[in-house]
């Protein structure tokens, strides 16, 4: 995957070279509001690789990275009216808050800055927006196990935290895909927080009290504890849709090395700070970008799962950087 | 330290701020400039007024950054939907600060416990209100904070009327000296004759009348709100008060100062973050500065009684 990835990056200098006339003398800022969790460190890193490597290669005149100290809204409003001051051309957001930062975007739109929202994205109507799909994420899930298990059976689902927007929106999905592919039985929910231990905690409570389990559907960050759980009630494994962790990872090649088990893996890459910089690119480099952007996944199936297990760091989340060919991808599909 | 040198200190910063600022981003240096610089300022200083006016009665109010963000809350929701609830419950909630400072004073409890208490009740009613961010700022307060006036930026204009204003009441008016001599010495406000507990009351509802208003403009600036938008206006008020002159020790406060420390604060962070140093080291390098200015005012101060 590294080689892969390098290659990636090595087409999109290529690529991005052809394109540097229209942006050579543009400045692209990065506003982040949280740098405090494994996923946001991964995230910063790959844009300051795909910055560096961009001002470098003359795509842009610079690319900086600016996060607030403290997760505030009116910080970080303050911190995107600074880059207005500093003559940024675009500015990259991921934000603090959906909509008490739209007056600072305003202002900046007004100014005539493009301001590029991604993962926690603002509602102004003048940004872009690079959103995830989580509601397709959930299908998705459900296709891949109906895919494996045509004769279908019961299903248990592990949830996010309760009360986030993300956690309604992948539930939604799997529960759409249930309706499809209507062999399946969800007989149980619990809430796993997105963190091994809480889900481990709450599947080897509701165990107990459930029928055999062909399959658990999941959101990420709890795979492994949900692994555990089954293992700890000594009750065979079911197929279980793991998040990118690489805990999860690691113990699906384990068990594929063991016993040959077999899954998927999905989630959303950090790297989409590196999709948001291209976007901004291309935006700045005149070309039509609708305003409204979807992330692809990052899935890692049964072939990629060693490739992605050596480049993710031990405690982090795998990544990949998106190229300017993505990007055009992105758009092209928006469109 | 003489009253009137009192102002001296904070001018001096900013000034030397301005110039700084102005130099590393000559962009700054213009009308629109200004306005971008300072207009997220216009909510800090009328927080921080009101943390002066609990500061000079001898208090300090730990619920203000709560108190400000469900202002916004509500500024958003019930002000915006129905305008005259909304003006029913910002003065509901003016006169529960009003009640807290009689409370206060009537049971002798510390202030600084009551107000850390009254911000879970103020953050736990905001996230009530608003769980998810949302809620739409009234056309006429977005139309307010964004105006343009001739020659002098809104954000500038609006600091220069807070400061006027709040000199009146605080310094020139009869209501305001009491109240200064209440943080002076209680005791000889009581003797005098005055009900302590109802200027206790007032300077409370005085100050819940200026947390409103920074709500009210905060929420013109963002055009939205959400339960934690003003969390950080608790230290940055305590704060642009000391820096703008104010003394914990009751009575000795200056509101020009205070809406000075408060531009300042704000200057501060602009200034740091236009120096490219790290979001780690910002904090740090903002509490310098603040250690740099009462270093500054002590000497002074030392060398004015030495004279």
């Amino acid at each position: 995957m590294k080689t892969i990835m390098t290659g990636a990056a090595t087409l999109a200098l290529l690529a991005g070279a052809a394109y540097a006339e229209g942006t050579a003398d543009k400045r692209i800022a990065l506003s982040n509001n949280y740098a405090g969790n494994s996923w946001r460190q991964a995230m910063l890193q790959t844009f300051e690789e795909t910055a560096s490597a961009a001002v470098a290669d003359g795509v842009v005149a610079a690319a900086d990275a600016f996060t607030t100290s403290e997760n505030q809204t009116t910080e970080q409003a303050a911190q995107i009216q600074n880059m207005i001051l500093q003559g940024y051309d675009a500015i990259l957001l991921n934000a603090a808050s959906p909509t008490a930062l739209n007056g600072a975007v305003k202002e900046a739109c007004d100014a005539g800055v493009k301001v590029i929202s991604f993962d926690s994205i603002v509602t102004e109507p003048c940004a872009w927006r690079i959103a995830v799909d989580f509601v397709e994420m959930g299908r998705q899930e459900m296709d891949y196990v109906a895919s494996r298990l045509p004769e279908g059976g019961n299903l248990l689902e592990i949830r996010g935290l309760a009360g986030v927007s993300t956690d309604d929106a992948i539930s939604k999905g799997i529960h759409e895909g249930v309706a499809k592919h209507s062999q399946f039985e969800i007989v149980g929910a619990v809430h796993g927080d997105w963190a091994q231990d809480v889900a481990q905690k709450a599947v080897a409570g509701i165990l107990p009290s459930l029928p055999d389990i062909v399959a658990v559907v999941t959101q990420g960050g709890d795979g492994y504890g949900a692994a555990e759980a089954f293992a700890a009630a000594g009750r065979p494994t079911p197929l279980i849709v793991m998040g990118n962790r690489q805990d999860e990872l690691k113990w699906w090649a384990e068990q594929r090395d063991a016993n040959g088990y077999e899954t998927m893996s999905v989630s959303i890459a950090p790297g989409v700070a590196s999709l948001a910089f291209w976007v901004a690119q291309q935006i700045l480099a005149g070309e039509e970008v609708p305003k409204e952007l979807t992330v692809p996944f990052l899935t890692i199936n049964q072939d990629g799962l060693d490739a992605a297990l050596e480049t993710t760091p031990e405690g982090s989340v795998a990544n990949v950087s998106y190229s300017l060919d993505d990007a055009k991808a992105v758009i092209a599909g928006a469109k | 330290m003489l009253a009137r040198y009192r102002i001296l200190l904070p001018v001096i910063s900013l000034a030397v701020l301005l110039c700084l600022t102005f130099w590393m981003q000559p962009r700054a240096m213009s009308y629109f400039g200004l306005n971008l610089l300072f207009n997220l300022a216009v909510p800090i200083a009328l927080a921080t007024i009101a943390q002066m006016i609990i500061i000079m009665v001898n208090d300090i109010d730990l619920s203000l950054g709560a108190f400000v963000s469900l202002v916004a809350c509500v500024t958003a929701t019930w002000l915006n939907d129905a305008p005259l609830i909304g003006v029913l419950v910002l003065m509901a909630l003016i006169l529960t600060y009003a009640a807290m400072g009689a409370v206060i004073h009537m049971l002798e409890l510390p202030a600084i416990v009551v107000t850390l208490g009254m911000s879970f009740v103020w953050g736990g009613l905001a996230l009530f209100l608003l769980p998810t961010p949302g809620g739409a700022s009234p056309a006429w307060i977005r139309t307010l904070m964004t105006i343009k006036p001739p020659f002098i930026p809104m954000a500038v204009l609006a600091a220069i009327i807070i400061a006027a204003l709040t000199h009146l009441l605080v310094i020139r008016s009869k209501l305001g000296t009491v109240l200064r001599g209440l943080g002076g010495n209680t005791r000889s406000i009581a003797r005098a004759g005055w009900n302590v507990t109802a200027l206790k009351a007032t300077a409370y509802g005085l100050s819940g009348l200026f947390g409103v208003l920074a709500g009210m403009a905060l929420v013109g600036l963002t055009t939205s709100a959400d339960a934690n938008i003003a969390l950080r206006y608790t230290l940055l008020s305590i704060a642009g008060v000391i820096l703008g002159g104010g003394e914990f020790t009751g009575g000795k406060v200056s509101p020009t100062g205070a809406v000075i420390g408060a531009l300042t604060l704000t200057l501060a962070a602009s200034f740091l973050s236009f120096l490219r140093l790290s979001p780690d080291w910002q904090i740090g390098a903002q509490g310098a500065i603040l250690i740099l200015v009462l270093t500054a005012r002590l000497l002074f101060s030392r060398k004015g009684a030495a004279t």
